[in-house]
């Protein structure tokens, strides 16, 4: 009996502890200037129910955020941070959402860096829902880096570490060009949503149509540019747009829009996927289906995973952009060390000055003249530069 | 509303037509539980093919049985299951963590930590195990602790799936690093231009052979008697935990079954493999007609369930609607299956 009592007790206690604390982090993270000190004390009242202790104030304290832990592109970027973490002294809180689309995952991660009153935060983010609570962090203080995915709009964030899916999807479109040299385009799009805009998702994707000399109309919208006409770019010719499938970007996805791709014109020649992941699945279903891939039709995707380049030297992907996500979270890290230290906070050095631009390089084992928008390297290089 | 020995009375009551049009649907639909599913799914399957004529083609034919094939598979275990009135919320989770340990034990690359290059049928079959374990896990925790299985697979949900990235550091395998006999579930054998899986075949021998064993077992009734009435059922000296475990242990085969044929069907062995499988099995399952109450349903209706899933998306898609659209109808499917239950049980009272 008194051991149940005691537990309840411990219980009742606990509870108290965490409600005060959340209500506390409410507060710290709705106004600005007065509450900032709040934080720290609530995190040290709830610290003896939680397992981690807040950490001291000398060190400095940073999360990343990713969507999610098991695509390979973003256990990369945690790799890259926990490394360059550990080099530079800095406490690094790794967390993400459950899944692409998880917000909620993504928001209450932010919250628990603001509560602990952290330096800093690193994050991918998941779609504009998040928007709100980045600010919250930035009005308590944090320096906050997208890293990949910029917010929109991209000012939510202090800086941008990213990838830029736009031209990186621009190349793919541009070698796609070059390698269909006037034949007619008919293209299967596998992308993570199509009942939802996120800006990965758009940009690649519209990125891809723009490179093949499409009218994409509106660069944040896919699926209102007409399904029929010419693309300009090399040759130029006809093209026909059979589908817009959403695919979550996995293997499953991809093999089942691919299908359903099929089902509506068994004819296409041209498959863009969101990244390497899809891209197989999309392959499975054009092998079952009888199709010579790299022959009777192209995939292209973006990422450049190791296992994604592998498949551009063994012919399943005859095109892929590479990027680079060691790099992000490991500049990222340090640069939130820098400020946090008292150093300058890093300057955007993109083409069009939005963001911090990591670079990406376009994986083909059959270069086209027609790709500007990224330099072009075999696979063998590619596999030398691949993370996961 | 009725005496107690209207249970007899109804059958001589419906032949002699001293009921209602009504009346006689829902005694029909009590008696043959599988029927209201295949009606549905014809009506989609005509409905889809007016609405655009490739939908009904051999090509996009093959693609929907291969699309039913791990729904359908998994749906086998989940029926199994509500038919004692329990659910696996964990039955995506087991399949992943088998998928991979099959996959990382048969690994063939060399570039990989996780190398064990165990022969193709012994990291099958210690993945099969693996599931049967996760499987008995499940059932000890119903049936020793007597937990709800709800809150139990809810909780080895996040267990399996966390032991699976702890375990296989979160990467996917992909085809070329497999031996073919991981991938042999994902084979097609062209029949003119429709193509069947040879997963497809698996499939339908696994409900073929778990359809005999619910009819005619012993072990097929205490099931149905189990969920129906556990008090009636342990009075007339069937050991409900004994049953009970039995039931999960039974899924977990299956589901390790369906791991394999996961393998087959994606050609690579991802930990993040489709999310919402979970839910998919039980919407299947409900839409078949089989009651959450346990008791009452057959594994021909969770069949006919797992096609409709998949042949109402894969006609949506095809009619030119969104994923969102795809998603609604589905749920909307899912609420009319149990209200129809709810009905359909009414004939009991």
């Amino acid at each position: 009996m008194t051991n149940r009592i005691t537990r309840g007790r411990t219980f009742a206690a606990i509870a108290a502890v965490g409600t005060l604390s959340v209500i506390l982090a409410a507060c710290s993270s709705g106004t600005t200037a007065t509450t900032e000190p709040a934080a720290p004390a609530a995190t040290e009242a709830a610290a003896p129910a939680a397992t981690e202790a807040a950490a001291p104030a000398a060190t400095v304290a940073v999360s990343l955020i990713t969507k999610d832990s098991t695509n390979p592109f973003f256990v990369a970027m945690q790799e890259g941070a926990k490394t360059a973490a550990a080099a530079s002294g800095v406490d690094l809180t790794v967390g993400s959402g459950k899944e692409e689309g998880d917000d909620a995952g993504q928001i209450a991660l932010i919250e628990n860096a603001i509560a602990q009153g952290q330096a800093g935060i690193l994050i991918t983010p998941m779609s504009v829902n998040v928007n709100e609570a980045i600010k919250k962090a930035r009005d308590a203080g944090l320096y906050v880096i997208a890293l990949d995915t910029p917010t929109d709009p991209p000012d939510v964030v202090d800086i941008t570490f990213a990838t830029d899916n736009c031209l990186a999807g621009e190349a793919i479109g541009q070698w796609t060009a070059g390698k269909l040299n006037g034949a007619k385009a008919i293209i299967a799009r596998l992308v993570i949503f199509n009942d939802r805009m996120v800006s990965v998702d758009y940009c690649r994707d519209n990125g891809f149509l723009k490179g093949l000399g499409v009218d994409i109309v509106d660069p944040t919208i896919m699926g209102d540019e007409p399904t029929s006409g010419k693309y300009t770019t090399g040759a130029g010719g006809d093209y026909e747009i059979v589908c817009l499938e959403a695919t979550g970007a996995n293997e499953e996805g991809g093999r089942k829009g691919m299908e359903t791709c099929l089902s509506k014109n068994p004819d296409i020649n041209v498959v863009y996927t969101i990244n390497e992941p899809t891209a197989f699945g999309a392959d499975a279903a054009l092998k079952a289906a009888g199709k010579t891939v790299g022959k009777d039709v192209f995939v292209v995707s973006v990422d450049g995973g190791l296992a994604g380049v592998e498949a551009v030297k063994a012919g399943s992907i005859q095109a892929t952009s590479q990027q680079y996500p060691l790099r992000m979270a490991s500049l990222g890290v340090e640069a939130i060390k820098a400020i946090a230290d008292g150093g300058a906070p890093p300057a955007n050095t993109s083409a069009n000055g939005e963001f911090f631009d990591t670079g990406v390089t376009l994986c083909t084992e059959d270069p086209q003249d027609t790709v500007t928008a990224a330099p072009q390297e075999n696979a063998q290089y590619c596999i030398d530069n691949a993370w996961g | 509303m009725s005496d107690p020995a209207s249970g007899t009375m109804d059958l001589a009551g419906e032949f002699l037509g001293r009921r209602t049009p009504m009346q006689r649907i829902q005694v029909t639909l009590h008696r043959y539980p599988y029927l209201s599913p295949l009606i549905v799914l014809v009506v989609a399957l005509v409905i889809f093919a007016l609405i655009n004529p490739k939908f009904i083609l051999p090509g996009n034919l093959s693609f929907i049985t291969q699309q039913t094939v791990v729904i359908g598979t998994l749906a086998i275990a989940q029926t199994l299951i509500i038919l004692t009135a329990g659910i696996d919320l964990s039955i995506g989770a087991i399949m992943v963590f088998g998928q991979m340990v099959m996959a990382n034990l048969a690994l063939t690359a060399a570039s990989n930590a996780t190398n064990f290059g165990l022969p193709p049928w012994l990291a099958i079959t210690i993945g099969i195990c693996a599931s049967i374990l996760a499987g008995a896990i499940n059932g000890f925790l119903i049936v020793k602790l007597s937990l709800p299985p709800f809150i139990v697979t809810l909780g080895t949900l996040s267990v399996f799936t966390a032991l699976t990235l702890i375990l296989f550091k979160a990467r996917t395998i992909q085809g070329p690093e497999m031996p073919d006999l991981l991938k042999v579930m994902g084979v097609a054998i062209k029949i003119g231009s429709f193509q069947l899986m040879v997963g497809v075949i698996v499939m339908l021998v696994l409900f073929a052979v778990f359809t005999y064993v619910l009819r005619m077992t012993s072990w097929g009734t205490h099931i149905y008697a189990v969920g129906d009435d556990p008090q009636a059922a342990e009075l007339s000296g069937i050991s409900t935990k004994r049953v009970l475990f039995s039931v999960y242990v039974v899924a977990g085969f299956i589901t390790g079954i369906g791991a394999w044929i996961y393998i087959g069907r994606t050609g690579a062995a991802s930990p993040n493999a489709d999310p919402s499988i979970n839910l998919d099995t039980i919407t299947a399952v409900v839409i078949g007609g089989t009651s959450l109450f346990g008791g009452r349903g057959t594994l021909i209706g969770s069949l006919l369930g797992a096609f409709i899933v998949v042949v109402v998306e894969n006609g949506l898609a095809l009619a030119g609607l969104d994923q969102a659209y795809r998603v609604l109808a589905i749920g909307i499917l899912v609420i009319a299956a149990v209200a129809l239950d709810q009905w359909i049980r009414k004939v009991r009272a």
